[in-house]
């Protein structure tokens, strides 16, 4: 695709909206990091997994893919609302402490946040240099999601904040499946049900640390291995 | 044919073995039965080496293995030599077996696994694709360590076990990425497309390092032997004797295929390394056997001096044949095959003497024997010609092919180059002191061990064994003899085999029976008849003169004690006194071997101590090195096992984010 198709995409409504819900996904992931309150960071990942839901709708009216529409469903029930539930849930129910507590701070995580922003930038654009600028654009935020996602996961010490992390890590997947065409609804179902089974896990997970050091922070879990005195 | 039938058979006896383990009857028949194919075997190799060249290959095509390569076998005259060599010692070691192989400690851990190990030698020999070779090599190095591990209660053979499978792994791995270049990037297995392979010199290169080591992992070969003194002596005495005697020749015959046969092109640069290792073994070999206190350790280490032996002389065709020298060549090869047919004979009667006395006196260790040539008088006269026969003494079989490996070696520099000029010489010396060695330790072994007077209760009480195990002593002895004396049936037998492979016959003779003279008429010749004819009128003449013109008057004296009162059988020579002066003079070196006499202040009556303490360097430098290269390696490594949950995501994280960086920047 030459630079004169890529800039005659920008005029269209289709791409520029998906380009907008996309940077609105991106911007919900640096939220992530920026949020100080576990409730706040909650609030934040619904808000993520709704727009991500909007975006699941909009390539379905674009590409005319009625299946997305039930990807776009699944992500609105259950990552925006049925899954924030029951983290908040949990938050009342185990009476775990509000603040989120960082292993690296709020500032430089921002940095290294941009950093993976422009890698992914760099990296995606020349690789698909062939593929349409929906795809393209809509490829780079994804991986940016998940690179925040990952970012997220090694830079709070909360294990609800991992969790966050971890799902928002798998929004950024179903964004880069709704954007490619053609992409089958099994593909979607998969990834879903893989968010489900990791919730269930770490709600065990939840429970067995409360239980035996009555406390979430996974510091303790490595005490009790042994690893810190 | 007849030989997958015999290979079906083995399979069933291992079978039998396993399926029937408690009754002792069961244990004799599978012998018997191994001894019954054994002997098929080898009527049936020398049937084809008789017949070599007037009828085609025999070859045969089975359907198994993976699935677009077939099974592939070949009998060419090579594979029918080794077939004889290696069938005729396993018909002998069978034979003892009979006798023997209800007394080793867990007979039913060694029945079962007896014809599985001869079933998997002769599939080495037959096997026509690497597919099959490997297979069957594996099979060998598995069912040989299970045997090794037989008597699993002793922590000395679970330790010889295991350092003999990590060795085996590591050859046959060697032996895999061989053949994996040999095929090249379009896997073809087959022998037959890997004579006409073109290799890369690199991959060339490689091929013959890697065969190289996987093979000489297996013989034995200096530094790779470490395995081999520890696990021979570990198996059963008759299973010692097929992997010392016989084994190490399957590793050969894998060599000279490869490196003969498979691969044409061998630069004369590799006979060179591959002489001067053979040297290298030689010497060292035969110097840590005449250390050893441990009857089957030393026979185990002086299968290392012989393979090196072998080596030289395959070194040496190699580099002839790359500079054209083709009878030269010839010549070579026929001296170390020569020497592997003598060695897998006089090895596995030496073996198998060292079961006898085993089973007699229940000891190895040479200072708990002494006096056993009264007692066991078969086992005894037997064992000494073995060992005359490995000592390289005239007119036995071990001298023939030493003679004909340094009569090629004495025509080394003929190709031009300073590397052989100076190291053919070289090479020379330090087989002539392996072979002085191997005198001197067969002269300890055997007069530790039958001469003076027992120095144990159980050496006392030994009895000779039974027939069956007389006989598998007295046949491999009475060949040695033959061998040695009929040297020209022998070299001119050896000279069809060797023919494929370079393409020339070597002439049998110069001068014709019964004078063996292989380079020219002026540079050598040795005819064993005439030695014998000449040594037996020397003894009768010597006879005749004394009983004619002695003294016939009757002479009393007291008798002499040999040097010690008869009571103290303790101050007689002990192994390691024997061995002393070859140990301060070479060992103090190489062994770094110290002696260290504590005396007792004076006025105390307790006895001085004498202590000795050698450290094996090869062990302690080499495999010691790599272990704690390893060990070291682990360490830091094993700090990856005990990190924090979000350190281990951190690593994750880190190493995504370099990859992608490092595509991100190769992309520009």
């Amino acid at each position: 695709m030459n630079p004169a198709e890529h800039l005659a995409s920008f005029g269209r409504i289709s791409y520029d909206t998906a380009h907008l819900i996309g940077a609105v996904i991106l911007m919900m992931s640096f939220g992530l990091l920026y949020q100080r309150r576990l409730t706040a960071v909650i609030r934040t990942y619904s808000l993520q997994a709704m727009v991500l839901a909007l975006a699941a709708a909009w390539q379905a009216l674009v590409q005319d893919a009625p299946h997305l529409y039930a990807s776009a469903l699944i992500a609105l029930l259950f990552k925006g609302i049925a899954v924030p539930f029951a983290l908040n849930w949990l938050v009342r129910r185990l009476g775990i402490h509000r603040t989120v507590e960082t292993a690296l701070g709020i500032g430089p995580t921002m940095i290294a946040g941009v950093g993976l922003v422009a890698l992914s930038i760099v990296l995606v654009l020349p690789v698909t240099a062939s593929s349409t600028a929906m795809t393209r654009e809509n490829l780079a935020i994804a991986m940016s999601v998940v690179l925040l996602g990952l970012l997220m996961m090694i830079t709070r010490r909360n294990a609800v904040t991992q969790v966050v992390g971890f799902m928002s890590l798998e929004n950024g997947l179903i964004l880069a499946a709704v954007g490619a065409k053609g992409m089958p609804l099994v593909v979607e179902i998969s990834i879903a049900f893989s968010v489900l089974v990791a919730m269930a896990l770490f709600g065990i997970f939840f429970f067995r640390i409360r239980e035996r050091f009555d406390s979430l922070d996974i510091a303790y879990l490595e005490t009790f291995r042994g690893e810190r005195r | 044919m007849i030989i997958g039938t015999v290979l079906a058979g083995f399979l069933c006896l291992g079978l039998c073995g396993l399926l029937f383990n408690r009754s002792p009857l069961i244990h004799r028949a599978v012998y018997t039965g191994c001894l019954v194919l054994t002997s098929v075997l080898v009527g049936d190799g020398l049937w084809h080496i008789v017949q070599s060249g007037q009828e085609a290959i025999p070859s045969m095509v089975l359907p198994f293995g993976l699935p677009w390569l077939k099974a592939h076998f070949r009998l060419d005259s090579l594979s029918a030599f080794f077939l004889v060599a290696i069938n005729f010692p396993s018909a002998l070691a069978s034979l003892f077996g009979i006798g023997y192989g209800g007394h080793v400690p867990e007979p039913k851990r060694v029945t079962p696994l007896f014809p599985v190990f001869l079933f998997a030698m002769n599939g080495v020999l037959i096997s026509d694709d690497a597919f099959v070779f490997l297979v069957s090599w594996e099979v060998m190095s598995l069912s040989s360590w299970l045997l090794v591990l037989s008597d699993h209660t002793n922590p000395e053979a679970r330790r010889a076990a295991m350092v003999y499978l990590v060795m085996a792994v590591f050859g046959t791995f060697c032996l895999l990425s061989a053949f994996g270049l040999l095929a090249g990037p379009t896997g073809a297995y087959g022998f037959v497309t890997m004579r006409n392979a073109h290799l890369s010199p690199l991959a060339g290169a490689l091929v013959v390092l890697l065969a190289l080591l996987g093979t000489g992992s297996k013989a034995g070969l200096v530094p790779l032997h470490a395995w081999l003194p520890l696990a021979h002596p570990a198996a059963p005495s008759h299973v010692s004797a097929l992997m010392s005697g016989v084994m190490t020749k399957v590793a050969i015959y894998g060599l000279i295929r490869i490196l003969y046969d498979l691969r044409s092109d061998v630069g004369w640069e590799w006979g060179f390394v591959m002489m001067v290792l053979g040297a290298v073994a030689a010497a060292l070999g035969v110097l840590y056997a005449l250390m050893q206190r441990d009857l089957k350790t030393l026979l185990a280490y002086s299968t290392v001096e012989n393979v090196g032996i072998i080596f030289i002389a395959l070194g040496l065709a190699l580099a002839f044949r790359d500079h054209g020298e083709i009878a030269l060549s010839a010549l070579s090869l026929v001296a170390a095959l020569y020497h592997v047919v003598n060695h897998a004979l006089f090895k596995s009667l030496l073996f198998l003497g060292s079961g006898a006395i085993l089973q007699a006196t229940g000891e190895r260790n040479l200072d708990k024997l002494g006096g056993l040539l009264n007692r066991m008088p078969i086992t005894g006269f037997t064992f000494l010609i073995g060992a005359c026969a490995i000592s390289a003494l005239p007119p036995l079989n071990g001298f023939v092919s030493e003679w004909l490996v340094f009569q090629s070696l004495f025509k080394g520099p003929t190709v031009a180059h300073w590397a052989m000029r100076f190291g053919v010489p070289v090479v020379g010396v330090a087989m002539a002191l392996a072979a002085a060695f191997a005198a001197t330790c067969f002269v300890r072994a055997f007069g530790i061990v039958f001469l003076g007077r027992p120095r144990s209760k159980q050496a006392e009480a030994a009895v000779e064994v039974p027939y069956s195990m007389q006989i598998a002593m007295a046949i491999p002895a009475v060949l040695c003899l033959c061998l040695g004396v009929f040297p020209v049936m022998v070299t001119s037998g050896i000279a069809t085999v060797v023919e494929p492979l370079v393409h020339v016959v070597l002439p049998a003779a110069v001068l014709g029976w019964p004078w063996l003279s292989p380079v020219s008429l002026t540079a050598g010749s040795y005819s064993a008849t005439m030695v014998l004819l000449t040594g037996a009128g020397l003894m009768i003449t010597t006879l005749l003169v004394v009983h004619h013109f002695g003294n016939r008057a009757i002479r009393r004296a007291p008798i002499w004690d040999c040097g010690h009162r008869e009571e103290i059988v303790n101050s007689q020579y002990s192994a390691d006194s024997f061995a002393q002066p070859l140990r301060r003079v070479f060992g103090s070196v190489v062994f770094r071997a110290r002696e260290q006499v504590e005396m007792p202040p004076p006025g105390e009556m307790s006895p001085a101590r004498f202590s000795l303490s050698m450290s094996d360097p090869i062990w302690n430098g080499l495999y010691l090195g790599i272990v704690r290269v390893i060990d070291a390696i682990a360490d830091r490594v094993n700090l990856l096992q005990f990190q924090t949950v979000r350190r281990y995501l951190l690593m994750m994280f880190l190493t995504l984010v370099l990859l992608l960086l490092v595509v991100a920047v190769r992309q520009q």
